[in-house]
């Protein structure tokens, strides 16, 4: 019997890229376009030109140089490949398993080989675009400081292809056998904790270790034991140190084919051994995932816990903030994404407490003042990535029940509100305590922690409504997955207004901290000057425009949301 | 009682309703009827404040959806076509978010609950998260949620697709017995039959206009037919010019 192409099983799948692609471009227009690659060349050019110093300087050191270089690609690709196994994981639960389109698939007359690779490479391209495209400054800067030539991008292409088909067998096949063993749906919610406490593990693990130790060699005993430790790869059998290799010996020889070789007939095998596994497993698996969990919820929680705290509140208020708490703590998918964000932020206290800041009594109290300050930016900045997961995608996310809530006599504001502060009162807690004990632990000064629990406030207010009204201007309704939102044109846009805003802020407090810190140094009392108190009110001003503008629009907005 | 006053919808040049004007008096079950796309389903979400039309105006009980929305809403109980909830709140949960929506609460919409979900056979699936319900229960509990609030209108696109035999005839008593007792239901729907026997009047509904509005008993006679439902549907649509069935459908493989 002839059997449809691969091509033609992936069509639509890239028609409806292509398709979106030109809805994008017909709808945003020149802007969205310009405004997209300008973004991405920013973010590419950040990458190249760190790595470029970095390599640049390594380069320069003798006989260590290319040792360095080599040990920080590793980690770099080892990096990568850990992300990808991850994001394949889940990635594969969706396609294989839970993707529209696999009852049509499955019920047509497609042998399972065509399908097995079919929903590889769509689980590969998913999970991978992203870190493909990290990639491109990161080898770029290899190629350029090594000489690589033109010949290097193709080779480079030659060693990827295959970094990125090994995690997407790998996770597919993890995936397989999970959903065998549980129901596909339970599955989900297993491998988003898994997946998640694994990433914070990963992070964690990376803080401890404390990779930059590599480069002050004064902590080894010895270069030899120094040198030992740099020449020692990761571990020979994983096929980050492969690409790692063959990507060295041809930027600084000696040309060994090995590596190449080993990533090649790896993944070729691994996708045979995948193929064998799909073959034998999916048609059981697939039935199971067909199976819902069954999810009985007895009891009131949130009713009994919160109902009091919301007493004074309208009906329709109260139950649209118990509505969004249960949907918040009952999807997998959204709250375990609070394990990464708890470890984010012991990180983030514990690199502040291991500054090496007071050593000097003068110098001490100046750096202590400047990093404080500088704090209330990295703060607003973590902020900012919170409010893009958890508020950027609120009213996407009713898009699918929007019939309900627009013939129901609901209130629009009364939506709007509730959203706002089901968002920002938990960031809001959040940044106080951040800014708190981060200010606590510098031993900043009384000036220092009233003036960055008030800006921080400001800002967490700022921020909450720049997400929500960001969110609403540029909603998602069609996407099911919460995490893909904030990935979208809109979120770009939310990011770099909020970066704005947070670069505004800080420059017009630092012409209030400025003369209060050079003050202390000099050993002058504080005077406070009329420009001091104009910035600082230009400063509250801009805060409080951020907030309710970004409010007014995306109120506009939804009226005239149409389904 | 629903009054539409010249609705009008464009979808850039695209006119999916035109013009249409239209009064379901109190105490009446009416049935829009019309192939598909004809504009039934985007009449039917401007009624019920989804849409904003392009022209015309919407008036619930003498309340503009569109002037004084709170106002009209309080009075509208709507079921959509496809029954989107949330997966992540059970039945009970959602019946009561939804009559909180409409400011009620309290003993009353718990034994509210309490009796749809007896009526339409979900109590055993009171506590069960809506993600593990069919496509048939999601339906019945989307009508108990159009009607926790006691609404005056009932506006309802495609009432019977998904639900069994059992459950079909139970919505066409409840709405029978609503109509009964003053409440008014504007249903749109493919199933001639039903609307055949539910409907007290009709509008057959083509390219976003109405051609043909009456009992069906009228258009009988405005057509000077004895014809079936079905046939003065596919007469006044034109849909009576169908291909012969045996050359599309071919000989089976």
């Amino acid at each position: 019997m002839i059997q449809p192409s691969l091509a033609h099983v992936l069509q639509p799948k890239w028609r409806t890229a292509l398709q979106r692609l030109r809805q994008e471009r017909a709808e945003g227009g020149a802007g969205k376009v310009v405004l997209l690659t300008v973004a991405g060349l920013a973010f590419w050019a950040g990458v190249f030109g760190v790595l470029y110093f970095i390599l640049r300087y390594f380069r320069g050191v003798e006989e260590l140089g290319p040792l360095l270089a080599g040990k920080l690609l590793g980690l770099a690709l080892l990096s990568f490949v850990s992300i990808l196994i991850l994001s394949n994981v889940i990635t594969a639960l969706s396609s294989f398993f839970l993707a529209k389109d696999l009852d049509l698939l499955v019920s047509a007359p497609v042998d399972w080989l065509r399908l097995y690779l079919a929903k590889l490479l769509e689980t590969a391209v998913h999970s991978s675009w992203m870190v493909a495209l990290m990639a491109v400054p990161l080898l770029t800067a290899y190629g350029v400081i090594y000489h690589g030539g033109w010949f290097f991008a193709p080779y480079a292409i030659l060693v990827m292809v295959p970094l990125l088909v090994l995690p997407a067998v790998t996770g597919s096949a993890l995936t397989l056998v999970l959903v065998n063993i549980f129901p596909a749906r339970r599955t989900r919610d297993l491998l988003s904790i898994i997946a998640l406490g694994a990433g914070a593990g990963v992070i964690l693990l990376f803080r401890i270790i404390r990779p930059e130790q590599l480069a002050r060699p004064e902590g080894f005993r010895n270069l030899l034991e120094f040198i030992a430790v740099l020449r020692t790869p990761t571990s020979p059998f994983l096929p980050s140190e492969w690409a790692t290799r063959a990507i060295m010996s041809v930027l600084h020889g000696p040309f060994d084919f090995l590596p190449l070789l080993l990533l090649w007939s790896t993944a070729a095998g691994f996708v045979t051994l995948g193929a064998v596994l799909h073959w034998r497993l999916y048609p059981t698996g697939f039935t199971k995932a067909q199976e819902g969990a069954e999810r009985f919820i007895r009891g009131g929680f949130w009713r009994s816990s919160l109902g009091f705290v919301l007493k004074p509140l309208s009906v329709a208020k109260r139950e649209f903030v118990l509505k969004d708490i249960r949907l918040f703590f009952r999807d997998t998918t959204q709250w375990s994404q609070l394990i990464l964000l708890g470890v984010l932020v012991v990180v983030y206290v514990f690199n502040i407490k291991v500054l090496p800041l007071h050593r000097g009594e003068q110098v001490g109290f100046y750096s202590v003042t400047l990093v404080s300050f500088l704090n209330l930016g990295l703060a607003g900045f973590v902020l900012t990535s919170i409010a893009a997961r958890f508020i950027f995608p609120a009213v996407s996310l009713e898009g699918r029940q929007m019939w309900l809530l627009r013939s129901s006599p609901l209130d629009l504001r009364a939506l709007l509100w509730s959203k706002y502060w089901v968002g920002t009162v938990p960031l809001l807690v959040l940044a106080l305590i951040l800014t708190g004990v981060t200010n606590v632990l510098l031993e900043a000064s009384t000036f220092m922690m009233v003036l960055s629990l008030a800006t921080i406030a400001a800002l967490t207010l700022a921020i909450g409504a720049l997400a929500l009204g960001f969110g609403t201007l540029y909603p998602q309704f069609e996407t099911e997955n919460a995490a893909q939102i904030p990935t979208s044109f809109g979120g770009l846009v939310f990011m770099m207004t909020t970066i704005a805003l947070l670069a505004a802020v800080i420059v017009g407090l630092s012409q209030v901290v400025y003369p209060y810190v050079r003050a202390f140094y000099e050993g002058h009392p504080v005077v406070v000057t009329p420009w001091m108190i104009a910035c600082a009110v230009a400063v509250a001003l801009l805060c409080a425009v951020a907030t309710v503008i970004p409010l007014r629009v995306a109120r506009r907005k939804m009226e005239q949301f149409e389904f | 009682m629903i009054q539409l006053d010249g609705l009008t919808k464009h979808y850039g040049s695209f006119v999916a309703v035109d013009h249409i004007s239209l009064k379901v008096e109190k105490g009446l079950l009416y049935g829009c009827l019309g192939p598909n796309g004809a504009g039934k389903t985007t009449t039917l979400r401007m009624i019920a404040g989804i849409l904003r039309p392009t022209d015309g105006r919407v008036l619930l009980d003498g309340d503009d959806v569109h002037q004084t929305p709170l106002v009209a809403k309080q009075k509208l109980g709507f079921i959509p076509d496809r029954p989107f909830v949330y997966d992540k709140l059970t039945g009970a949960e959602f019946l009561r978010f939804v009559a909180g929506l409409y400011g009620q609460e309290g003993d009353v919409v718990e034994r509210r609950i309490t009796e749809l979900l007896d009526v339409f056979e979900l109590s055993s699936w009171k506590d069960e998260l809506v993600e593990s319900y069919s496509h048939g229960m999601r339906q019945k509990l989307i009508i108990s949620s159009a009607l926790i609030h006691r609404p005056a209108v009932i506006v309802v696109d495609e009432p019977m697709v998904g639900l069994d035999p059992k459950a079909a005839r139970l919505l066409k008593d409840i709405f029978r017995q609503f109509v009964e007792r003053g409440g008014t239901v504007l249903m749109s729907t493919h199933t001639l039959e039903v609307a055949e026997a539910m409907c007290d009047r009709v509008a057959i509904i083509q390219h976003g206009k109405i051609v043909a509005e009456g009992t069906v008993d009228d258009l009988r006679k405005q057509h000077q037919t004895d014809a079936s439902l079905e046939e003065l549907f596919l007469k006044l649509t034109g849909g009576a010019h169908v291909k012969e069935l045996a050359e599309v459908l071919g000989a089976p493989r």
